[in-house]
């Protein structure tokens, strides 16, 4: 068998593991569902009258694009908190052993991930137009909205990859997950305008990666109101492009970080 | 060497020289091993012999390419594991000393998922699942998730997992840990069938009879260092075969130390809070009965009497001057090797 063939059916093979583990835990799949449902219900109330939107637009549209975002940010916490546990258990020991590919135990592990994934963002696109978000886009241009999703969780899952597997233990890997997600995310037009933040925290969150992948969304979803002028810098000009590339960034930089990991993370 | 050629089992199976391993601890460092030297030539069964920390997990996991050693080189069916590991793994199975099968898989999954990634090809990885579980005994639990399994059940998936290609070099860290008498005299039938159809089998115990029942030889691992090796039969003989070992009343533990001094072929050994003494002797049930006889006359009262197998810890105590620390080592933490002064004889 080539490389590539055996990379693809090993990532086949950890992949089916993956979601056979995950639909034997339906519960993790019900509180992933409940926990984003929870996030659109409670932005949508609390916020909803209290934010006002650069261009006039309504919160429950500006809002539903940070929060696709933010909740498929948050699944690279489910990632990095599998990967430590697998760590802990050596099941990686036995993998290693096997003559197996090495990108593969990664591969299918965010491949699975990304599959939980696009369940919570179906879960949330619902309850977003039970609460009235809409859209007025043509249809390619929603499906390229969730495109750049998945693209952009498959990127992220990776980092929690990469934190699982620098962790090394569960209890660890529940805060070491998850923390960093929680500046990154409000530190992004996620759900306040850019323009309400302080001088000096703008060119920050312009550049947050977050930013620009949530204005990729809101745009390729009809959710910018018509008369909305973007902040002046490259990446909200440009927020579809300047998503692409940050994800191609973040994957370049942690898929060959993973994967070395994973070789020296067993032999300890 | 030279590499591996198809089928045909180089010479040695299994080559070993100088190993070293040195892992960093908060107290400085822990020398897992010393320098280890092992020759397993092919279709034969080499014994790891020894207690906690002494190293045997450490050289099983250098030789399966699990870890890189700090210094020395092994060849694993003729390949050397440093430089093309990928091509060892082609060529073992491995059991960990810790059961790693998937707890959310069922048995037949695990095996399964085991086969694909060996890459059998879908139906064949099917069929071996099936004559594993049965060979195996989990043919009733096969399609029950392992999280729902008893300890010694998952061992023996594990151990199954192992056998899945048929690989011509077996790797077992102590495989009859936490199995019950039944399973563990099964699981040595298996390793036997394995032995008769041609597999090298490096396995990992801390009990004498089961190296004794299985192994062609023996190697006796102690703080990182081979400090003994040969068949079984040569090591019995260096251990000065049988244990008489008497359980005396109250008070008269130094008579009777004294009677079964006359009697014995070597140091006797008094253990004061049980009142035992252990002594080697020659010459089987003979010296049974000349043993209480002489309590007799001497007005000992005997509790309890019998002969034993050498165990392992005699092994040590004969070997290093120490014992053997206990053999519990089921999910203890291991006992970190202290590099100090060895025992003195060998
Ligand atoms: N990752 C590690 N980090 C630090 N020390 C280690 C590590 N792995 C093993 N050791 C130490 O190396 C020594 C040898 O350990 P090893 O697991 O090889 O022993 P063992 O013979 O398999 O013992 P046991 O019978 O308890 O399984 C021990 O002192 C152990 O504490
Ligand atoms: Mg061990």
């Amino acid at each position: 068998m080539s490389d590539l063939a055996q990379t693809v059916s090993d990532t086949g093979t950890i992949t089916w593991r993956n979601i056979t583990r995950l639909r034997r835990q339906p519960d993790s799949i019900v509180f992933g569902i409940i926990q984003s449902v929870m996030f659109v219900l409670l932005f949508a109330y609390v916020f909803g009258g209290a934010i006002n939107v650069p261009g006039g637009g309504d919160y429950t549209q500006f809002l539903m694009g940070g929060i696709f975002v933010q909740t498929v940010a948050f699944t690279c916490a489910t990632t990095c908190i599998a990967m430590a546990d697998d760590l802990s258990r050596g099941v990686f020991d036995r993998f290693r052993s096997l003559p197996m590919s090495r990108s593969a135990v990664l591969a299918g592990r965010t491949f699975a991930d990304l599959a939980f994934a696009t369940v919570t963002t179906a879960a949330m696109a619902l309850t977003g137009l039970l609460v009235g978000w809409r859209t007025d886009a043509p249809v390619l241009s929603v499906l390229a909205g969730f495109a750049l999703l998945a693209l952009f969780a498959y990127a992220f899952l990776w980092i929690g990859a990469v934190i699982g597997l620098s962790v090394r233990s569960v209890e660890v890997a529940q805060t070491a997950g998850l923390i960093w997600l929680f500046p990154l995310t409000f530190l992004s037009n996620a759900f306040v305008p850019l323009e309400t933040m302080p001088e000096w925290l703008q060119p920050i969150a312009a550049w947050n990666p977050i930013s620009a992948v949530v204005a990729a969304v809101r745009e390729l979803f009809g959710n910018v109101p018509p008369g909305y002028v973007a902040p002046d810098y490259w990446p909200l000009q440009h927020p579809v492009l300047a998503s692409v590339l940050w994800c191609l960034v973040i994957l370049a930089v942690f898929v060959p970080m993973g994967v070395a990991r994973y070789r020296r993370a067993a032999a300890r | 060497m030279s590499e591996g050629c198809g089928w045909v089992q180089p010479m040695s199976a299994i080559h070993a020289e100088g190993l070293v391993k040195v892992f960093p601890s908060r107290s400085g460092e822990v020398r897992a091993l010393d320098g280890v030297d092992l020759d397993v030539p092919a279709g034969t069964v080499l014994g790891l012999l020894g207690p906690n920390g002494a190293g045997k997990t450490t050289t099983v996991r250098i030789l399966t390419t699990l870890l890189t050693p700090d210094a020395g080189t092994a060849t694993v069916h003729g390949i050397d594991v440093a430089r093309d590991p990928q091509a060892v793994r082609r060529s073992i199975g491995l059991s960990g000393q810790y059961a790693a099968v998937d707890e959310y898989l069922t048995g037949r999954e695990n095996l399964l998922m085991i086969g694909r990634l060996y890459h059998l090809g879908g139906a064949a990885a099917r069929q071996r699942a099936g004559e594993l579980l049965e060979e195996f005994d989990l043919v009733d639990a096969a399609d029950r998730p392992t999280k729902t399994y008893s300890g010694g059940m998952r061992r023996r998936l594990d151990l199954a997992g192992a056998l899945v290609a048929r690989p011509p070099i077996i790797f077992l860290d102590e495989p009859t840990t936490g199995l019950d008498p039944r399973s563990r005299l099964a699981l040595w039938d298996v390793i036997e069938g394995l032995v008769r159809a041609g597999t090298t089998v490096l396995l990992t115990t801390q009990y004498l009879d089961e190296a004794d029942k299985l192994a062609d030889s023996i190697a006796v691992v102690d703080r990182g260092r081979v400090i003994a090796r040969g068949t079984s039969d040569a090591l019995k003989a260096q251990m000065g075969g049988e244990r008489l070992v008497v359980t005396v009343d109250h008070g008269q533990v130094e008579t009777g130390r004294a009677v079964l001094q006359g009697l014995a072929d070597g140091a006797v050994e008094v253990e004061e809070h049980t009142r035992t003494l252990v002594a080697p002797v020659a010459g089987g049930s003979t010296a049974l009965i000349d043993a209480v006889r002489a309590f007799d006359e001497a007005g000992v009262r005997v509790l309890d009497l019998g002969m034993r197998r050498p165990t392992l810890d005699d092994v040590f105590l004969q070997l290093t001057g120490h014992h053997a620390e206990p053999t519990d080592a089921a999910d203890g933490p291991e006992a970190p090797a202290t590099t100090g002064a060895r025992g003195a004889s060998r």
